[in-house]
């Protein structure tokens, strides 16, 4: 199973001040235990919400709204994508990382076969399949 | 933490450190079986202890101070012999002098040499093949025996004997633990990477029974791989590998319909496949490109593989490529499957008859005898050329042939399509 591993923003990132070489190195042989365990899917850093925007949808309306974003425990700085037997193993793997004062978040991600509960007679997936290739033919 | 968080917590951690543990104390104790004891020894020490004290710090090293105590008890119990004794001695006193400023790496260094002489030694060509993938499962990736007997639906006990018997046979032939070098490891290593496919192939095509993926077993696979990629950087053939299990495994979520019945690659919805996998896939194989040494079986099938992912659509297949490459594969692996690919290839490119004229040089082929794909490609072939009668055929004895269930309703229906009127 796959996990994301949200990490959160704080006043540096949101400066966009870089990590010392300190913290990149220790960042760096970690990122490299996840790879020799077969672990690490894909990893990145994000760049301060200043350089990323917003768009709301409400009411039939959208509405740009270029960062930056105040509320910066709550946005996101970067994220891993891990491949794992448990959502333990996860949070054991997530224990080794040398972070200071900040809480990083583990999610789930989806597999194919955990929306078959919810359209178990596959149908909206067909409806999905047609559309898409209502879609394809209209490009050609 | 709650007790069951604690032991849920010691059996996560466990997962992440068998191998490395096994692979160390093996080297200390020179015998897999004796090593995985120990191992498992400070596993019920950590299952006793930790709930009370809670997870140390640093537990992979503590598990690794704990066996190793354990193993010096033994010793003195005199339950190892005396060679190996002697051998445990040898090895503390070359600890204890190490103490170079650069501990850390050099300690890194040894482990990843130690992980290697594991996957040598559970790929050992001494064992059955059966054998093989049930140690390095075990072993490398950390499943207990009931998780390989469900993968496998084989009865636990018969897995827990395989493993047994397993390491008892590289104990009695003194196999030693070491990274083979010369001729030899090129041997060696294939049967390693011939292991870890036929784990991701029993996943991705179950051989029996109902399902039609256990994905999990492809996923242990690929972990495995991915693991020997970072300790044999300069293999291209393990590159070669991983790149096709990464792209065959972002097939999943399209090779199968809403009621689970199979999906030919050239009929899947390529809006399905995996695109992070396909990314992987294809950083693997310029991984193996970079090393610029010619291209071996995996290399070229992944490179196949990776013409399916690269088209759009199946109409934009450059099939043309595919069939330079089988024809490369058939040069170097020769196999009446290669020759079956091929033909698929070559009729795309030349026409149904061309690889007609190649199936059915098959025909007679004793290894194709009871091979499903074999009268399911013909059939095909035959549908193409209009000679219905002759392809409904094909499709009903390739049914009669599957082992799974969803392809042989699959394989009937299209037999259906060709009578009269179907």
């Amino acid at each position: 199973m796959r996990f994301m591993v949200i990490v959160k923003a704080n006043k540096d990132s949101e400066a966009g001040v870089l990590p010392d070489a300190k913290i990149l190195t220790a960042m760096g042989k970690f990122n490299e235990e996840l790879v020799k365990a077969g672990v690490m899917l894909a990893g990145e850093g994000l760049q301060a919400s200043s350089k990323g925007a917003r768009v709301r949808f409400s009411g039939g309306k959208k509405t740009v709204i270029d960062g930056p974003f105040a509320e910066t425990k709550e946005l996101v700085a970067g994220f891993w994508l891990w491949q794992v037997k448990s959502k333990q193993e996860a949070i054991e793997w997530l224990k080794r990382a040398p972070f200071e004062d900040t809480e990083v978040e583990i999610r789930q991600v989806f597999e194919t076969a955990d929306f078959a509960a919810s359209d178990p007679t596959g149908e909206i997936r067909k409806k999905e399949d047609d559309l898409r290739k209502t879609i394809e033919s209209r490009k050609r | 933490m709650s007790p069951a968080d604690t032991h849920a917590a010691i059996n996560a951690i466990y997962r992440i450190e068998s191998a490395k543990l096994i692979a160390g104390l093996t080297r200390m104790v020179r015998d897999v079986g004796i090593a995985e004891e120990l191992a498992q020894d400070a596993l019920v020490v950590a299952l006793e202890r930790w709930p009370g004290t809670g997870v140390p710090d640093n537990p992979g090293a503590w598990l690794m101070a704990t066996a190793k105590h354990r193993a010096i008890d033994r010793l003195r119990r005199g339950r190892l012999s005396e060679e190996k004794h002697e051998e445990i001695g040898h090895e503390m006193g070359a600890r204890q002098q190490m103490a170079t400023p650069d501990l850390d790496s050099a300690i890194d260094e040894d482990m990843g040499d130690d992980m290697l002489r594991l996957v040598f030694i559970s790929c050992h060509p001494i064992l059955s093949t059966e054998a093989r993938v049930a140690l390095t499962l075990r072993l490398l990736g950390g499943l207990t025996t009931a998780e390989i007997a469900r993968a496998f639906l084989v009865p636990e006990p018969t897995i827990a004997q395989r493993i047994v018997r397993a390491k008892r046979t590289l104990t009695e032939a003194r196999v030693p633990f070491e990274v083979p070098r010369g001729e030899e490891r090129d041997a060696r290593l294939s049967s390693v990477l011939q292991v870890i496919y036929l784990i991701f192939n029993e996943g991705y095509s179950a051989t029996a029974g109902d399902d039609w993926l256990r994905p999990e077993l492809c996923e242990d696979a690929l972990r495995l791989g991915r693991i020997l990629a970072e300790l044999v950087p300069q293999e291209p053939e393990v590159h070669g590998l991983v790149a096709l299990m990464e792209i065959q495994a972002s097939r999943f979520g399209a090779r199968t319909g809403p009621s689970g019945e199979p999906i030919l690659l050239l009929d899947q919805d390529r809006g399905r496949w995996d695109q992070l996998l396909i990314h992987r896939g294809l950083a693997a194989l310029d991984r193996a490109a970079a090393l610029g040494a010619s291209r071996g079986p995996y290399l070229l099938q992944a490179s196949v593989a990776a013409c399916h992912a690269r088209a759009r659509t199946a109409g934009e297949t450059d099939w043309a490529r595919i069939v330079s490459l089988y024809d490369a594969l058939a040069g170097i692996a020769p196999s009446p499957i290669v020759e079956l690919n091929r033909s698929v290839a070559v009729s795309m490119v030349a026409g149904p008859a061309a690889g007609l004229e190649i199936v059915d040089a098959l025909a007679s082929e004793p290894s194709l005898k009871s091979y499903h794909l074999l009268p399911s490609v013909r059939g095909d072939l035959l549908k193409k050329l209009g000679r219905l009668e002759e392809a409904r055929a094909e499709f009903d004895r390739a049914a009669s042939l599957t082992r799974n269930a969803r392809e042989r309703e699959l394989l009937l229906e299209r037999a259906a399509a060709c009578s009269p009127g179907g």
